[in-house]
């Protein structure tokens, strides 16, 4: 009976162990097979198929996206737009998170209802769009900062955060004479870097991966993002998008330009991951908790 | 008595006013901090709730939401009678389901998985592995999905050719769009799924596994019978939210994949309302879409959480 009872208990572990080891392999090897792709050639990604490590290494991919304006250009709108922004709108949420903190604010309970309101209704497209257009965004790097300057769920991570320091260091700073501003600047925010971390880095990569109000606001090709051009040079150049308007009647880059294109993209994700894993489960759980 | 508190009552009421505006007064500078980000959500979340209003009329954008004409519900007349509409609130609302029925349970059961995992090290590397693609963006990975189902060079379309099979060419065919969706949407989110029940079930009480133990449950059955039934709360409120959002299906995601070919099953509210509202700059009938599509999710949700009382589920509200 107990023999039988450890041998089931242990089957169930090997499976599960297998299962979850093969369910890694299918969540990881599609992107490694990318970046191993843009480092080979396109007559080893046509005759392996699917490569885990080139044999023949060949950096022409990476020579001929560097070679191309377009792309540097869009790299370098997504690096401004992503320093910019994240900075801009960590900036605006603190300010906005601490402010509410305080326990005999009048009307705090107003503002945090019209906040978290938001969380239930939104995204009417149209609308939004007239805004933006009304205040002179269209074409401008700010329309993609802007209207989205304050993330609702990152309001709420921070504010917890803040309401869960002692109370004690704010009175007695405000007793040394302190002002409300400096004990925000000098006190409250570096206690609290690891959530300034979790959220600032929520912000970059919101900010890095934007695409679809590239897509609304921006006319103008050459403030384009990387992710608009990572489709053009993916997607589009096949001609199997619903608007092949942008493109010209070039033949669609080789594999391997694909592939490199899409590991650029993907490389300050990756780097900022390792950092990331540290704080986001905890900055998640607040943030699916409250919402 | 009852004539004294009477005539101190007045006095109350202004004593309380000073107080209140003392208040406000010493916490002038928290007010100050909070203006910008309040006034970001009445400039870009509020403002545009009140241009809803551009749906009961003719928008004209030289003549502005003030002074365009009123045309009452035709906008919603000519909604209910366009064909595409249609298409458009199926194809939503198939993706929807899809997403209930086949997305919903995955990270469920991927979080019980990973619960009955002893090893540290091999728990934290699968997850790191399953979280990583929610950071990439939706560009990435429909990207990812072109290179790996193309025609020419894609692996799937390789093997399906040594297997001698006809090669698919799944970004065009419209019977491949679903299943792309649905599978994209299952490796992207999963992993990150997972997170909130892996909490739920890290706060289980142990002393339940044991006395589990004690009259004979095995692994499987301790998580049938035992944390199952523990995180139940979770899952509703986790399925209302998911109701909440029903005509949410994801604007980037499905925009990628669509084409000419699979317009007829792939096009949903929002990408509708791009295409028509913005390229075509029909804003009054496309915000009078956006509408209906609110009204539909509000419906749906309150549904959901009555559905969810009528178990003596806790709701959402």
């Amino acid at each position: 009976m107990v023999e039988s009872k450890t041998l089931l208990s242990r089957t169930f572990s090997v499976v599960n162990y297998t299962l979850l080891v093969l369910i890694g392999l299918v969540t990881i090897l599609p992107f490694i097979d990318v970046v191993a792709s843009s480092f080979t050639t396109t007559a080893e990604i046509a005759r392996k198929g699917f490569v885990l490590f080139p044999s023949e290494w060949s950096f022409a991919a990476y020579d001929y996206i560097f070679s191309t304006s377009t792309f540097l250009r869009s790299i370098a709108n997504s690096v401004g737009i992503t320093v910019v922004g994240t900075l801009f709108s960590m900036f605006i949420t603190c300010l906005m998170s601490y402010g509410l903190t305080r326990r005999d604010l009048d009307g705090k309970r107003t503002i945090m209802f019209l906040v978290v309101f938001t969380l239930l209704f939104h995204g009417f497209l149209i609308p939004t769009f007239l805004v933006v257009k009304e205040v002179g965004l269209i074409d401008s790097y700010w329309s993609l900062i802007l209207p989205v300057t304050v993330n609702a769920m990152n309001m709420i991570i921070l504010r917890t955060f803040f309401m869960a320091l002692p109370e004690g260091l704010e009175e007695s700073a405000k007793i040394d004479g302190c002002s409300d501003f400096g004990i925000l600047f000098k006190i409250v925010l570096p206690l609290s870097l690891p959530a300034l971390a979790t959220v600032s880095l929520f912000y970059a990569v919101y900010y890095w991966n934007s695409y679809i109000p590239a897509i609304l606001y921006l006319n103008d090709s050459d403030k384009w993002p990387i992710q608009v051009i990572l489709r053009q040079i993916v997607i589009v150049a096949d001609g199997l998008s619903v608007d092949n308007t942008a493109v010209d009647e070039v033949p669609p880059p080789a594999q391997s330009v694909k592939m490199a294109a899409i590991f650029i993209a993907t490389l300050p994700i990756l780097l900022v991951y390792p950092f990331l894993q540290k704080y986001f489960t905890k900055g998640a759980l607040i943030g699916s908790l409250k919402g | 008595m009852n004539l004294a508190i009477a005539e101190s009552l007045p006095e109350l009421k202004q004593q309380r006013k000073k107080e209140t505006r003392k208040r406000i007064l010493r916490n002038k500078w928290m007010y100050l901090m909070i203006l910008p980000g309040l006034l970001y959500f009445i400039v870009f979340k509020y403002i545009p709730m009140y241009g809803l209003i551009i749906a009961f009329q003719e928008y004209k954008p030289y003549l502005g939401v003030l002074k365009s004409d009123w045309v009452g519900f035709a906008q919603f007349h000519r909604l209910f009678n366009d064909p595409w509409f249609w298409t458009i609130t199926k194809n939503t609302l198939v993706l929807f389901v899809l997403n209930i029925t086949i997305y919903f349970p995955i990270p469920i059961i991927l979080a019980l998985m990973l619960n009955e995992v002893r090893v540290q090290i091999f728990k934290r590397t699968i997850q790191s592995i399953v979280y990583l693609p929610y950071f990439m963006s939706w560009v990435i990975v429909v990207s990812i999905s072109f290179v790996l189902l193309s025609v020419d060079n894609g692996i799937v379309n390789n093997l399906l050719a040594e297997a001698g099979y006809e090669k698919i060419n799944f970004f065009l065919d419209p019977r491949w769009f679903r299943p792309m969706y649905i599978l994209q949407n299952i490796w992207r989110e999963a992993g990150w799924g997972t997170i909130i029940y892996l909490a739920a079930m890290a706060g289980v009480d142990p002393q339940l596994y044991e006395a589990a133990h004690m009259d004979g449950a095995g692994r499987f059955k301790q998580m049938w019978h035992i944390t199952l039934p523990s995180i139940r709360n979770v899952i509703v409120i986790m399925l209302l939210l998911r109701m909440g959002n029903v005509l949410e299906v994801g604007f980037e995601h499905v925009y990628l994949l669509l084409n000419a070919m699979n317009r007829h099953v792939g096009e949903i509210y929002d990408t509708y309302m791009y295409t028509v509202g913005l390229l075509q700059q029909q804003f009054s009938y496309t915000t009078a879409v956006g509408f209906f599509r609110s009204a539909v999710g509000l419906i749906l949700v309150v549904v959901a959480n009555w559905l969810a009382k009528l178990f003596k589920e806790e709701g959402i509200f």
